[in-house]
Order: C-alpha cells, then sequence, then structure tokens
C-alpha cells in the first residue's frame, strides 16, 4: 500500500506543477472575429523578385502531386524545373491541423477550405494577397472572387482553388418517384426509414438550417452558419427527429459508395465525385442539387503572414491556378476547378459540366462552409450565434 | 573503465540510481506526465475562435457531461458493448484455451498459438472493413443469418473478434501452468469430471480470464473504430472523444470524457484485483 502513496503523491505533485504553469496564457483569450474585431495589419508582398529555391506547402491529399502517386498525374516537377522552386508539401487531414501547422511559421503556402481561412485571416498567420502579381488570377470564376471567406472589406487573400456541393444522392430502383427537395431526408413518413445516410459531422448542421431557411421563414435564419439560441435549436430537434430514419452517418467517401452500392443506404447527402464512383462501380444512383439549395465547400490558397519564401510562395500560387496544373487537380481530386480555362484543359471533355464549373447561377445556391462563430456572421450585432464547438456537443446529442 | 567501476561498487545507491534513472525518468515524464496533462487540461477551456486552449480552472466540462443525459447514455452503452464482448470472448476462448494445453498433442499447440495470432498481423482497419462487407445489405453474414446489418449488435461482434487472441492467450497460459498430474490425481481419488472442474481448474482458470477480461474490457471501452466502420449510427465513448478533438478541436472536453474510461477501468481493476488476476498479467 506505501508504494500506492507515493505514486498517489507523485501523481498529485505533477498535476500541482502543471496546474502552476498554466495560468498565463488566459489573459490573451479575448478572441475576436467579424463583427467587431479588426484583422491585424499585414502587408502584402509589393513585387516579386527571384524565387529563393524552395517553398514549403500545407495541402489537402491529392493537391500536390508530384508523379509518385500515379505516374501521369503531375504538376509538381514542371513547376519545380521552371522556377527553380523546389516544392516540400506537407498533408494535413483536417482543417483544425491546418491551422495549427500555419501557427508555426514554417509554411509558406495552405490550401485552406472555408472553414479554416478565416481563423487563418483573424489570427494573422496568413496575409493579403497582391493578386497582380498572380498573372492566372484574371481567368478565375469571378463567383469564386472577393467572398466572405477568403477576402476582408474587400481585400483578397488568397487565391480560390475549386469548389464542389453536397447533393442529395438517390438509388433510382428503389427511391421514386426521384427526390427534388431535402424533404425526401427529413420526411418523418420517409419509406426509407433506416436507409437514409447524412454527413457524419457537426457542420452538416447547416444543411438542416439551411432546409429550415426555405420551409420555415418566421425563424428568420439568413446564414445557415449563423444561427441564435432558438434557430440553432430548430436545427438541432429537426436533426434529432431524422436521427430515427438514419441506417448510418458516413464520413469517408469509400463507406458511403460501399454502402450505396450494397443497398445499407438508398438516400442521402454526397459529393459528385462519391456518386461519379458510386455509379462507376455500377450502381443505379443520381445525384440532384435540390431546390433548396446545398451546402458545399471552397478551397484557397493562402500565403502564409510569416513566409521565408514568399517569391516561390506567390510562383507556386499562380502555378496551382494555371489552366493546366488546375485542371490536373480538378480531375485528379473531382471537383469544381477555379480557372475558366482549365475547362478546356481537362482530358474529360465533360468534366467541367459534370462538376458545374461554369454554372454561377447553380453555385449561387450553394453555401460554402464557414466556421460558425459566437460573433454572427450574418452581420447581426444583437444577438450571439452558437460557435463551432457548441455545434460539436450538439452533433453528439442528435446522435444519441 | 575499470574505476568507475570500482567506484560504483563501493556505492550501491549510485548504482541503483544509474540502472533506474532511465525507466524512472520514462514512467514519470512519458507515461504519468501524459496522464497528467490529461487530467488537468480536463479542467480547461477552449477559445471558440482561435482555437487555442485558455489555462483557467473550470468545472464547465465535467458539469456538461453529468448533467447531459447523452453522455450519460454513451458511457452506458460503451459499458454494455465492453460487457458483452468479454462475456463472447469468455465463451469461446475457455474451450478453445482448454483443448490448446491439455487435449492438442504437444507439437501441434504451438501451431495453434500461431493459428490464434495469425489475426493479429492483419491491419485492424483492414479487418473491420471486411467485415463491414460481410454485414452487408446481401452479403454472406445477411443471406445466412438474415442479419446483424449495422448497428450495436454487429459493433460487438466485431470487437469480439478483434479482441479474441487477447482472451485465449491468458487463458491458455494459465490452464498450460496446471500439471496434467493434478486432473489424473483428482480421477484418482474419485472425483468426477464436475468436480475436478470446480476444485482444480476453476481456481486456475477464474484469475487468468479476469486477466484476460482486463484487456477485452479496456480495447472495447476505448474503440471508435470498428463502431464507426460497422456500428451504424451509433456512437460509444471513443467516438465522442474523437469527434471533440478531430472535429472540435476541444482538446480539454475531450479529456474529460477520457476520464470516464479510466474511472471505470479504475472501478474494475480494483474489483478483479482480489480474484488474483493482477498476479496472471
Amino acid at each position: 500500500m506505501r508504494s500506492g502513496r507515493i505514486l498517489l503523491a507523485a501523481l498529485a505533485a505533477g498535476v500541482l506543477t502543471l496546474a502552476g504553469c498554466g495560468g498565463d496564457g488566459g489573459g490573451d483569450s479575448a478572441g475576436g472575429g467579424p463583427g467587431g474585431l479588426t484583422v491585424p495589419k499585414i502587408d502584402k508582398l509589393a513585387a516579386l523578385g527571384a524565387g529563393e529555391g524552395e517553398v514549403n506547402v500545407v495541402s489537402w491529399a491529392g493537391y500536390v502531386e508530384d508523379g509518385s502517386t500515379d505516374k501521369s498525374v503531375d504538376w509538381v516537377t514542371g513547376f519545380e524545373k521552371e522556377t527553380g522552386c523546389q516544392v516540400n508539401n506537407k498533408i494535413a487531414g483536417t482543417s483544425d491541423e491546418m491551422v495549427a501547422l500555419m501557427k508555426t511559421g514554417e509554411y509558406d503556402v495552405v490550401s485552406a477550405s472555408g472553414d479554416a481561412s478565416l481563423r487563418l485571416i483573424y489570427g494573422g498567420d496568413v496575409a493579403p494577397v497582391n493578386t497582380d502579381l498572380l498573372s492566372n488570377y484574371k481567368d478565375v470564376f469571378e463567383g469564386l472572387k472577393n467572398k466572405a471567406w477568403n477576402s476582408v472589406d474587400g481585400v483578397p487573400y488568397g487565391a480560390p482553388h475549386g469548389r464542389g456541393a453536397n447533393l442529395l444522392m438517390y438509388r433510382t430502383d428503389t427511391v421514386t418517384p426521384a427526390p427534388t427537395s431535402w424533404s425526401a431526408v427529413f420526411d418523418p413518413a420517409s419509406p426509407h426509414k433506416g436507409k437514409i445516410t447524412a454527413y457524419d459531422s457537426p457542420i452538416y448542421i447547416a444543411d438542416a438550417a439551411l432546409y429550415l431557411m426555405k420551409t420555415k421563414p418566421e425563424l428568420n435564419i439568413k446564414n445557415p452558419y449563423a444561427l441564435d439560441d432558438t434557430q440553432f435549436q430548430a436545427a438541432v430537434d429537426l436533426l434529432k427527429q431524422q436521427n430515427e430514419l438514419i441506417g448510418e452517418y458516413w464520413s469517408d467517401y469509400t463507406k458511403e459508395v460501399q454502402a450505396f452500392k450494397a443497398g445499407n443506404s438508398v438516400l442521402g447527402t454526397t459529393w459528385q465525385v462519391i456518386t461519379n464512383l458510386t455509379k462507376a462501380d455500377g450502381a443505379p444512383v443520381e445525384a440532384i442539387l435540390p431546390t433548396e439549395g446545398a451546402t458545399g465547400w471552397s478551397d484557397t490558397w493562402m500565403v502564409s503572414a510569416k513566409a521565408k519564401h514568399p517569391n516561390c510562395a506567390y510562383l507556386w500560387m499562380n502555378h496551382i491556378i494555371s489552366p493546366k496544373a488546375n485542371a490536373g487537380v480538378a480531375e485528379w481530386f473531382g471537383e469544381a476547378p477555379s480557372n475558366k480555362l482549365s475547362c478546356a484543359e481537362t482530358k474529360d471533355p465533360n468534366h467541367c459540366a459534370t462538376f458545374h464549373a461554369e454554372d454561377e447561377a447553380y453555385f449561387e445556391q450553394v453555401w460554402y462552409w464557414t466556421t460558425p462563430l459566437a460573433q454572427c456572421i450574418d452581420g447581426r450585432k444583437d444577438v450571439t450565434c452558437k460557435d463551432y464547438s457548441a455545434w460539436t456537443q450538439a452533433w453528439t446529442t442528435i446522435k444519441g | 573503465m575499470a574505476r568507475l567501476g570500482s567506484y560504483l561498487h563501493r556505492h550501491p545507491r549510485l548504482r541503483l540510481a544509474g540502472l533506474l534513472s532511465a525507466p524512472l525518468l520514462w514512467l514519470v515524464v512519458a507515461y504519468l506526465g501524459a496522464l497528467a496533462v490529461l487530467l488537468v487540461s480536463a479542467f480547461w477551456t477552449v477559445n471558440g475562435f482561435t482555437g487555442e486552449v485558455v489555462r483557467q480552472f473550470s468545472l464547465g466540462n465535467f458539469r456538461t457531461i453529468l448533467t447531459e443525459e447523452v453522455y450519460r447514455n454513451v458511457a452506458l452503452r460503451s459499458l454494455g458493448v465492453a460487457a458483452a464482448v468479454t462475456v463472447i470472448c469468455v465463451v469461446v476462448a475457455v474451450p478453445m484455451a482448454f483443448f490448446m494445453a491439455k487435449v492438442a498433442a504437444a507439437r501441434s499447440r504451438h501451431w495453434l498459438v500461431i493459428a490464434i495470432l495469425t489475426p493479429l498481423w492483419a491491419s485492424y482497419l483492414v479487418k473491420a472493413y471486411a467485415w463491414r462487407i460481410l454485414l452487408a445489405n446481401n452479403g454472406p453474414m445477411d443471406t445466412l443469418f438474415g442479419g446483424p446489418g449495422y448497428g450495436l449488435p454487429a459493433t460487438i461482434l466485431v470487437l469480439a473478434y478483434m479482441w479474441l487472441p487477447y482472451m485465449i492467450l491468458p487463458v491458455y497460459a494459465g490452464l498450460e501452468r496446471l500439471p496434467d498430474s493434478l486432473l489424473e490425481a483428482s480421477a484418482d481419488l474419485g472425483a468426477r469430471a464436475g468436480r475436478t472442474f470446480r476444485s482444480v481448474i476453476l481456481p486456475i482458470l477464474i484469475p487468468s480470464v479476469f486477466a484476460g477480461s482486463i484487456f477485452t474490457f479496456s480495447l472495447s471501452l476505448g474503440d471508435y473504430i470498428t463502431v464507426q466502420i460497422v456500428g451504424g449510427k451509433t456512437q460509444l465513448i471513443g467516438n465522442l472523444v474523437y469527434a471533440n478533438i478531430g472535429a472540435a478541436n476541444n482538446l480539454p472536453f475531450a479529456a474529460a470524457i477520457a476520464t470516464v474510461p479510466v474511472l471505470i477501468m479504475v472501478i474494475y481493476l480494483l474489483a478483479v484485483r482480489r480474484s488474483g488476476a493482477l498476479e496472471e498479467l
């Protein structure tokens, strides 16, 4: 028993020491963001100089391919030869990981999604981008420039990369008539109870909010990522009710492809690339953009505020949104390219049509993923909104 | 070198310190240190916007866990899964281990042990996805038994498959230590099979089974991958931890949830300590 007491004492000592160190750092917790706070003042690069010989990149898997995954997929080697900038790529698994990596200051550019980009901007981790130095920027679709997630007060913070919508997929042999609305996945009397699927992430609450935005105007939801207490509760209640219908939630795409092939799932949210893969495997599925619109994602290449290789970083950003490289990424990853001229460069001539790259009307119905913050991002000042950690905890209660 | 040797010879305490400093450092810094960080950070919170940890003492995380019904339900569900997995493993492992230790010929024994170990050579993920295909609609399990599909029963089934070797091996090791002569002596003294089992085998078996159950129980309690793959919409404690770290970057809340299985395991270990199971590990 004596050894037990020593162990306990050691543990207690450790805890006390750590608690002692833990005192500092609490003071700078007053965070900020849209609706009050200002962006850290960081100068953009004024003129392009000579390359520094290398560039450190943080990216999503599949965005920076140098032929090592698949010999025919390579848009890095040519760039390295042309500019002399050696590309060192670090793949991040989640948006949170991307933010953490960029905070180290060791990386020059990052392919941030909309749920990370504002955090990087307000955290002072990325610098405004001088778009005059990017010769390909003029060919980027207007619908992607100066948006809420990649610019602040009209100042652009990056080069738009690609985008996609979260669609509604269904099996054509079992789901008849074909659905046109998200009500198909929320209807408590659905004949497909137990075979409906939904994206397994707190951000899916926005899908319910989007549906309520159109079907319950009295809730007055203006933006599915800015929900006050009442609006949030309504979305959570809707999802709790939907939980009865769900067979399983999906988070990785292989899981969903297999579930739709086997028929364990017949109806639910999807990405275009998943639909293509499921179809390629011979399953009778279709995907639509429902009448209410949809949530979606859009990525942006951003340059670090502490970039050690800013010139190579600009050269890289310009290269990755160039028609050829952009087409390569869009096809390899399965998304709509951001450059207008990319559509002529894709191996599959229908790629842009399949992913609605040129269809601005289509993307006007898409609400891109954005981090929910306590400061409402729809501009309301009189209420506080639910932040992402509240969304996560609610997601736990929804799944039960 | 020789001088150092003789110096150490004259100072036994220094000798001991030299021998133990590396493992002690490992134990205190890496092992207890990580546990302490876990316990301490459970009392912190996270700034919702910057995602940075706010190092101020707060009981908020524990209040949420205790007051929200969902956490109680998930904890009880995880406990039930861990118990069911353990029971299944015991039922399958005891006859198997008995056969290996007492019935099978000595030279086939090590082949049997290798056969038990082979599933451990394959990646956990591959096995879980293989089960996902086995359990799919119109898959082998569905055709043969009409279910169970994806959900809680599937989770228990697959976890029991995953952890079975961890139950068989300690039980086999325990039974192997039981001399055959004891069984023969028991028979010579007139005991029937039932009496021999109760008086000779069971006292060896029980601590071994508890030793195995510590593995199956704690591994099931912490698992989140299997349930994510074959669990349908079920969530266990591991999923809650993962969701709070992976999606929300809320390490303090995840740490607070992680104290639940730690607490359950401490209670479990205290309960099985009396049986002598800890000596069997």
